[in-house]
């Protein structure tokens, strides 16, 4: 089985990378593009049956700080 | 005195880190990030600048969860100093071992020059050498040193005297230009100034050597 984890800075917390990436667009002549959120997906292959609780517990230990970040589970 | 150093791949601060507590009297063991036990009777452990584990995934993130740094964690549970200096205070991040975390500097560049610093306490056994509110030139290298706290944060730090140094003229978006804390107990500091690169006249000014002859000095007469 598989799961994708998303993990972004949360509401709030200054993402100057996604500013950049904001600004770069603008210069490029891309107009409207009002806000820009990077973040991070991580695609783990894991051993069938796996428990969506076991994923959740590998983002709070180490895959997202959730001091700044949030992160969302997807299995399949 | 006996001060642990931790390797980890990709430290790079390591030796000299331990030749700062070497000069200071100290006698140093360096530990490989391996190990799962520190050595026995250290009065000190000091977590190195570098790039622990490529920086992959966070700063500090994989460092944090390999086996020393949970024999570290107990540590300083236990009342042990520990000093974080650069990525060693995004490691202690990671930890939980101190609040708030390190993010890509406001200017997205990295920053590589000596930084005016006030001391913002002296009340720390490793910050006795100093006195509040003194300004001392400690340089800084890094890309990812913007302290992020919220304001909460950043008042009970103030109200609890744990900022131990502040950024004069801020190099890299840190809230309330914070250089450095200290953990509940002041015997934890992290901070992303380099003190070891500035033990002595050769290295351009010696304004970090207070910290660590601070940390002998209150060693030995507690």
């Amino acid at each position: 089985m598989k799961a994708t984890v998303h993990v972004m800075l949360k509401n709030g917390v200054l993402d100057p990378q996604g500013e950049a990436v904001k600004h770069a667009l603008g210069s490029l002549g891309f107009e409207g593009v009002a806000g820009v959120r990077q973040g991070k997906v991580i695609e783990l292959d894991l051993a069938d049956g796996t428990s969506e609780d076991t994923v959740k517990a590998m983002c709070e230990k180490l895959l997202a700080n959730t001091v700044i970040e949030s992160y969302s589970i997807e299995l399949a | 005195m006996h001060a642990g150093v931790i390797t980890f791949p990709g430290s790079n601060c390591d030796r000299d880190l331990a030749e700062a507590f070497r000069k200071a009297g100290a006698k140093v063991t360096m530990v490989w990030h391996k190990e799962t036990a520190l050595p026995q009777g250290l009065d000190v452990v000091g977590i190195p600048g570098g790039f622990s584990f490529g920086d992959y995934l966070r700063c500090g993130a994989i460092a944090a969860q390999s086996p020393i740094c949970q024999a570290v964690v107990g540590f300083a549970q236990r009342g042990g100093h520990v000093l974080g200096i650069c990525n060693g205070f995004q490691v202690l991040c990671e930890t939980g071992l101190l609040p708030g975390v390190l993010m890509r500097n406001a200017t997205l560049k990295f920053v590589c020059r000596p930084q005016p610093l006030t001391v913002a306490t002296s009340a720390s056994p490793f910050l006795t050498g100093y006195k509040a509110g003194q300004s001392v030139t400690i340089p800084i290298a890094h890309h990812d040193g913007n302290y992020a706290a919220g304001p909460e944060l950043v008042a009970a730090l103030q109200a609890e005297d744990r900022v131990a140094f502040t950024y004069e003229g801020n190099p890299n978006g840190s809230a309330a230009e914070i250089a450095g804390v200290l953990s509940e107990n002041r015997r934890v500091l992290g901070m992303m100034p380099h003190p070891e690169r500035a033990i002595e006249a050769a290295q351009g000014n010696s304004d970090g050597a207070a910290m660590f002859t601070s940390l002998i000095e209150s060693l030995q007469t507690a």
